[in-house]
């Protein structure tokens, strides 16, 4: 159900830049990066540490200037929003699932707590019954008890389930585009496969368009419909996946996929290519 | 090496003691890297901070042995191994090297202090010089040692922390997850750099414990899984992979992500819910409220270990297979 190229792009980028430092010491985090995603897709960025995957997701969510380049969501520059109110319009339609659900998480708050307030995004007031109508909602959708979950602290829970209330909290304005940074790295290999799962039944079930950034080409394989590759701070390579990965045109990309570790015995894609 | 019923505690605040490791033995052969696999919270950090001798309250060891090439330490509530336990029998190569690193100090003054912990009368010149040979040995850039921790990438630091570690070649290191927080380049090549210390006879032995299946069976001669503080199969590398005996260690396997053509069209299950509660373990096998394969005497009586002490499975299930497989003989 890869979405028909002839659609207009959901969200743009064109020659998106962010440096740090100046001088000879610049560091080009993000270097001249355009991509264009569309209504539905689901697609993965890759690269190593460092190679400005996070950076680019922090752009992408208007959590950082870029130097220079555009975002276009619906073909409107985003870059030029500043004003508050301006980005709460922008992330009622581009939500954020973080690497690590314990450090974004306030520990003082109780998933209620911490569900009800991703609505003061929504910007007018909202009666207690609605927002326990939707966070019960988003709990129900990511496959949790509300019951059971919504009045306990984030300790009380496992890393999968802080997870998925990650998870639900960014579902709570029915966002048209999640950016999803890292999403699993912090969850064991039982858990990952559950949470990746919820990922795609999201898209299936809302058509929602989702970017997943991994340094895990496992996961990008699984789950995503194009790849994009990055390596110090360019796109290197993108194209659907399973192209990108079985037949990989770029030295950085090969090497990523050689340094893979497999299951004993098992050969890699590009040694039976060969 | 030999490891003998092991029992270590954690107790925090009132209620039950938090049982995290129970009853384990292992063997570790010279030459070998025996791998100790789990999800979080299976008990085998705890067994890494036991055997690592690095248990500090509220982390308790109640019992058990451990020898390592005629050396023996009986674990009894207060236990104090001499100094030469830490680095030269056994050194510990933990998560997070740049935690290990005093962030204010170039790392030659870090090689100067593991040295002189050992043998005080060795000069600061010497110490750095040993280590300078070390990493040219190793193909790795003596440099590091002129630099401070956050100079060095991520990767880098875990190399050199494996390094210096192991400076005074011990008899047994036990890697704890070193390679979580590293990309696969990274990881590629500490697990390079560990065949390399073996190779050269650096090291004696590894254990290496991780989540990481298809990293560990890369490495791994042996692997051992653990389940709520408890082992729950042993095997060689090829069978755990290829030929799984416990239901976990099968859904272990399933659920790992290797970019293969088969796991794109296919939906994988992972394991539904979560590890249970180690304050009010379940009766019986630890597994059976998450085994698909569990039957009625799954939790009512704890499972028989079944094959030899280095090769076994505990597991109801297998022990039906296997007698179904003796009577059969037995009939033909």
């Amino acid at each position: 159900m890869i979405p028909q190229p002839s659609q207009a792009p959901l969200l743009e980028t064109q020659g998106l830049t962010r440096t740090f430092g100046h001088g000879n010491q610049v560091v080009r985090a993000v270097d001249g990066v355009s991509f264009s995603v569309q209504v539905g897709e689901i697609i993965a960025i890759v690269g190593e540490s460092g190679s400005g995957k996070s950076t680019l997701a922090r752009l992408l969510l208007r959590l950082m200037e870029p130097t220079g380049g555009q975002i276009l969501l619906h073909g409107q520059d985003v870059t030029k929003l500043h004003h508050p109110a301006e980005l709460k319009l922008y992330w009622q339609k581009v939500q954020a699932v973080f690497q690590d659900p314990f450090a974004a998480f306030n520990q003082f708050y109780t998933n209620n707590r911490v569900l009800g307030r991703s609505l003061d995004v929504l910007g007018r007031r909202i009666s207690n019954a609605e927002r326990l109508q939707r966070s019960t909602n988003a709990l129900i959708e990511v496959g949790l008890d509300p019951a059971d979950t919504l009045d306990k602290w984030p300790h009380q829970l496992s890393g999968g389930q802080v997870q998925r209330v990650m998870i639900a909290r960014a579902l709570m304005v029915s966002p048209e585009l999640l950016v999803a940074d890292e999403p699993t790295s912090m969850l064991d290999a039982s858990l990952r496969v559950t949470v990746l799962n919820l990922l795609m039944d999201l898209r299936k079930r809302h058509n929602m368009t989702i970017l997943f950034i991994t340094h895990d080409l496992g996961q990008a394989y699984y789950m995503s419909d194009r790849v994009l590759v990055m390596y110090q701070g360019q796109l290197v390579e993108q194209g659907p996946v399973q192209e990108v990965l079985e037949n990989p045109q770029h030295d950085y990309t090969k090497r990523l996929m050689a340094d893979v570790p497999l299951l004993h015995g098992r050969k890699s894609m590009l040694m039976r290519a060969n | 090496m030999r490891i003998k019923n092991i029992k270590a505690v954690y107790a925090a605040g009132p209620g039950p003691m938090v049982k995290a490791v129970d009853d384990v033995s292992l063997n570790i052969r010279k030459g070998e890297v025996l791998g100790i696999a789990g999800e979080s919270g299976c008990g085998k950090s705890t067994l890494a901070a036991v055997i690592a001798l690095t248990a500090r309250p509220p982390l308790y060891v109640k019992g058990g042995s451990m020898e390592l090439d005629g050396d023996v330490i009986q674990f009894t509530e207060q236990v104090t191994p001499s100094a030469d336990w830490h680095g030269k029998l056994v050194a510990l190569l933990p998560q997070r090297a740049l935690n290990s690193l005093n962030p204010t100090a170039r790392v030659r003054d870090f090689v100067v202090d593991v040295m002189r912990a050992h043998d005080p009368t060795i000069q600061p010149q010497e110490a750095i010089e040993a280590a300078r040979v070390r990493l040219k040995h190793l193909s790795l850039p003596p440099r590091v040692l002129d630099s401070y921790p956050h100079q060095l990438s991520g990767g880098m630091r875990q190399r050199t922390v494996a390094v210096i570690s192991t400076l005074l070649d011990p008899k047994v290191l036990i890697a704890d997850e070193p390679t979580s927080a590293l990309d696969v380049s990274s990881q590629k090549q500490l697990i390079e750099l560990l065949k390399l210390l073996l190779e050269y006879e650096f090291i004696t032995r590894v254990a290496y414990i991780t989540h990481d299946l298809p990293m560990l069976s890369n490495i791994a001669d042996r692997i051992a899984v653990m389940y709520a503080g408890k082992l729950v199969e042993v095997g060689d590398t090829e069978q755990i992979v290829s030929a799984p005996r416990h239901p976990y260690t099968h859904a272990l396997i399933t659920s790992t992500l290797d970019p293969e053509p088969e796991i794109r069209h296919h939906r994988l299950e992972g394991i539904q819910g979560a590890p249970p509660d180690l304050r009010y373990p379940p009766p019986g096998c630890s597994f059976h409220p998450r085994c698909p394969l569990a039957m009625d005497i799954c939790s009512r009586e704890a499972p028989p270990k079944i094959g030899t002490e280095d090769h076994f499975a505990a597991c109801w299930w297998v022990a039906q297979q296997t007698k179904g497989e003796t009577e059969k003989g037995a009939v033909r």
